[in-house]
């Protein structure tokens, strides 16, 4: 097939971006979306154009590291998939694509499609752990875990810290990202020790690096690629109130 | 290439197996805690090898700083890893043993590791999951709330630890997070977007590293007391396998370079059940985890050739070829049983699919025993994947599975201490070569990479720390300066080159020539035209590649350019090593040494060592050293799976 394809380029963070548009013919419904670019930076490479910048990794939807507004919609237009796993199946010849990075103040771009997400391992550095050095960990038995807790903390650990949440929400908005962590640790014992510091340090940390406030418009669940559930940020909340008139620690 | 040259020393403790670690650790010299915070280790990679040993050695009071080539070091490629990691924690009751994960590991990987490291590994094993267990890793559980198992192949007992089909996920996050912790601490400096591009050598020891800054193109100069390469395995060197776009030679090639000795790089595993390619356009091949083994059955039709669609077929006219020919083991064999199994019938012409490349996986009987939602449960993101990238729906039809580049055994040489030939300079998890021999079994990989960061090199990076009389060293220091420049060198003749064929180009034709002569079949007439030609291309490459752009920008194409060229000199080395182990072992496989049966035929009067090869000057000038490798407790074998 034959696509318009619109993308946004930017040489880098200081520089003013726009929207270039090529035409690509030869793309193959079996093609990733990223192959689909692949084919376009060899062609671009060959006509001595600089190829289109992109950030991409394992293409099996588990690193993270990709992601792009595709026609408007984070990841592209299937649910539950990253951008790598978006097939060109979905689009049809003579389409036009728009393509362009994340838009978010916390995440500056670093060239074309490539922004930078370090927002996003401060919030996690910020408490976003179980304090337990290298060797003093008891017997992997020894304290039970419910197996619906195990599951349901495994539905939030599951997010790739992709950004795509971000991208989606109306305020850019972090929420469902740090809550999903938050979440993870809240629900299984281990985590239990140091959960009012931890959600108090990591809702400030996001706050810190300029993400907007969460106003319940589920955006970032319905693009999320791993469908974290929403109600991680119900969890959230609940341990922010929680922490906020229990922890001794103070805000 | 010469063959008379000293036999490396692995500095493996001797005597009773079961003591040998814990009386190495304390007969090495310590640093008390004190002492410390005054040696900074510089660790690249933050996958589960360098991820678990930055934060360990931060938490033990050293100065740490942590080099990844990603945006973030949450997303190095231990990430992908699906099926689980191996314990011996025998809570299934069913005879587990750190003997018998020893014992399995060492005839799995066809004889050709170490026994005491392997032994350690196995004996270590345990404290991992318990480890990552108190930092919140969410593990599968059984209803009573305790830790499940499951089986990989290789293996008669059910010792695999999962985290549904992402436990390499789980794991490494949990590392992710105590390094963060350590960061937030201000015990590790970490540094996104850095590609190390060479290994400083002050007096002999290993004290800094060259980096590239990905962002600016700035060069940057490291310097400290210990290195540790953690920089993974380099099966891109096919083009096509299941590594993530990004995994390379790169780190351990220029390591190779000053000094490092390359342990048997012709030590590829060739993954049996990863999604058919598609097309010319495929970038990178996706794997099935080796847990679909548990349910899935191997077959293809009984009659070459057959076109029938798959319920067309009946019971009685297909081949479950694994099960027929392997009744002990059946779908669990080892991986490179398997592969070949599975080449065997392509290339006899009983393979399905498009061109006759690929073999059915089929979950029919386990959804009719179990039910969808039972197999839903334990697959279902695999299944999803599978899917998204195919458009079949695998609950209704059998998938279509062929084997893939997946895991590299060979790496850098290291002993005991996971010291490499250069003094300082520690190799950890994929990058090095020591606990797999020939062959990796299923859920092994996370293991060592989580064994070596987490509990063993905190031990024995003692050693050089203590035993070394290590004078201070400054970036100003002129062996940085001259890495510094040579590295600038070559990155300005890559651009200076501006040819007519792109890079990928290049990197596809490498890998149409490996995946052909150096694949899951060799011999000596294809290995001796494989080294012709990668000797050629690499003349052509530095002849006619096109980089665009400058060193001082964002540029991915110079960073897969340096890649690239690297590939293509150690692709030769490789070849080589191919060739001069002319026995067959675990997943290299000689045509001219097979049983009468088809399988892998070792060599041991001959072949029973580890190849580590000493770089020599460009065009593949190399010389062997061998180090002997000693089987006192698994006895050599042949082995069988039947």
């Amino acid at each position: 097939m034959k696509l318009n394809l619109r993308i946004w380029r930017q040489k880098d963070a200081a520089a003013e971006g726009a929207i270039e548009t090529f035409e690509l013919d030869g793309v193959s419904p079996d093609m990733s979306f990223l192959e689909m670019l692949d084919i376009l930076n060899e062609k671009l490479v060959g006509e001595g154009t600089d190829p289109v910048a992109f950030d991409h990794d394992c293409r099996e939807g588990v690193c993270g590291s990709c992601g792009a507004v595709v026609n408007g919609q984070v990841h592209g237009p299937d649910t539950e998939t990253t951008l790598c796993q978006l097939h060109m199946r979905r689009f049809r010849d003579g389409d036009t694509v728009q393509i362009e990075p994340w838009r978010s103040r916390a995440f500056p771009v670093i060239r074309d499609l490539v922004v930078d997400r370090t927002a996003f391992d401060r919030i996690q550095q910020a408490g976003g752990y179980v304090s337990v050095d290298t060797g003093s960990a008891p017997d992997a038995n020894i304290l039970p875990v419910p197996k619906p807790d195990a599951e349901r903390a495994f539905d939030y650990a599951e997010c790739i810290g992709c950004g795509g949440c971000v991208a989606a929400c109306p305020n850019g908005a972090a929420m469902l990202f740090t809550a999903a962590k938050v979440a993870h640790l809240a629900t299984l014992p281990q985590g239990k020790v140091e959960r009012d510091a931890r959600v108090l340090a990591m809702v400030t940390q996001m706050d810190e690096e300029g993400f907007g406030a969460c106003t319940n418009h589920y955006e970032c669940t319905a693009a999320c690629p791993k469908g974290v559930p929403i109600d991680a940020i119900a969890t959230m909340n609940r341990e922010y109130l929680r922490a906020t008139f229990l922890s001794k620690e103070g805000v | 290439m010469s063959t008379q040259n000293p036999i490396l020393d692995s500095k493996c403790p001797t005597g009773d197996i079961e003591t040998r670690w814990d009386r190495h650790r304390f007969d090495m010299k310590q640093v008390n805690p004190a002492n410390k915070r005054k040696f900074h280790i510089i660790i690249v990679g933050t996958g589960l090898a360098g991820g678990s040993a930055a934060a360990t050695l931060a938490e033990l009071g050293y100065k740490v700083t942590s080099l990844c080539i990603q945006d973030s070091p949450r997303r190095a490629h231990s990430i992908a890893a699906q099926g689980g990691i191996n314990a011996a924690k025998n809570y299934p009751n069913d005879g587990d043993s750190i003997y018998r994960l020893f014992y399995d590991t060492v005839k799995g990987g066809d004889f050709r590791a170490r026994e005491s490291n392997v032994y350690r590994l196995a004996q270590v094993s345990n404290n991992i999951i318990d480890q990552a267990t108190a930092q919140g890793v969410p593990f599968a559980r059984e209803y009573g709330g305790h830790l499940d198992n499951r089986s990989f192949g290789g293996a008669q007992v059910s010792r695999t630890f999962y985290a549904r089909g992402a436990t390499g996920q789980q794991l490494l996050l949990g590392a992710y997070a105590a390094m963060s912790r350590q960061i937030q601490l201000g015990k590790i400096d970490m540094r996104p977007r850095r590609e190390m591009l060479d290994v400083v050598k002050v007096d002999g020891v290993a004290r800094g590293v060259i980096c590239r800054n990905m962002v600016t193109g700035e060069y940057e100069r490291y310097a400290g007391d210990a290195v540790l390469l953690c920089t993974g395995g380099y099966g891109n060197v096919f083009y096509l396998s299941t590594n993530a776009k990004a995994s390379n030679v790169t780190a351990s090639w220029r390591a190779h370079k000053r000094g490092a000795y390359f342990a048997n790089p012709c030590y590829t595993q060739i993954h049996p059940t990863c999604i058919p390619v598609s097309g010319d356009h495929q970038s990178k091949l996706t794997l099935m985890s080796e847990s679909l083994r548990n349910d899935g059955r191997v077959w293809v039709p009984k009659k070459a050739g057959d076109s029938r669609a798959i319920n067309d077929i009946p019971e009685e006219e297909r081949d479950y070829y694994l099960e027929r020919r392997y009744p002990a083991f059946g779908n669990l064999v080892p991986r490179d049983v398997a592969s070949r199994a599975s080449k065997e019938r392509c290339d006899a012409g009983f393979g399905v699919g498009p061109g006759g490349k690929s073999v059915y996986l089929d979950f029919a009987e386990a959804i009719q025993r179990d039910g969808e939602d039972t197999v839903r449960a334990k697959y279902g993101n695999l299944f999803h994947m599978y899917e998204k990238i195919t458009d079949e729906n695998p609950y209704e039809r059998p998938m279509r599975i062929y084997p893939a580049v997946h895991y590299t055994m060979g790496g850098l040489w290291v002993d005991y201490n996971l010291e490499s030939t250069v003094p300082g300079l520690f190799v950890l998890g994929e990058a090095n070569f020591s606990d797999h021999g020939a062959n990796r079994l299923g859920a092994s990989a996370l293991m060592q990479g989580l064994s070596d960061g987490y509990f063993v090199i905190p031990y024995t990076v003692c050693g050089h720390l203590a035993g070394r009389n290590l004078q201070p060293v400054s970036t100003s220091d002129e062996a940085f300066a001259e890495a510094e420049a040579s590295v600038r060198e070559r990155t300005d003749a890559l651009l200076a080159v501006n040819g007519s064929r792109t890079v990928d180009s290049f990197h596809r034709e490498l890998g149409l020539t490996m995946w052909d002569h150096c694949g899951m079949a060799r011999n000596k007439d294809g290995l001796q035209q494989a080294i012709d030609k990668i000797g050629s291309l690499r003349e052509e490459f530095w002849n006619d590649v096109r980089v665009l752009g400058s060193n001082e920008e964002f540029n991915q194409s110079l960073e897969k350019a340096g890649r690239v060229a690297d590939f293509l000199e150690f692709a030769e080395t490789f070849a080589m090593d191919a060739l001069d182990r002319s026995e067959s072992c675990g997943g290299h496989f000689r045509e001219e040494s097979q049983t009468e049966e088809g399988e892998a035929l070792r060599d041991d009067d001959n072949y029973c060592y580890a190849a580590a090869w000493e770089y020599q000057g460009p065009d593949g000038k190399a010389a062997l050293h061998k180090e002997d490798l000693n089987f006192e407790y698994v006895k050599l074998a042949q082995r069988s799976y039947k």
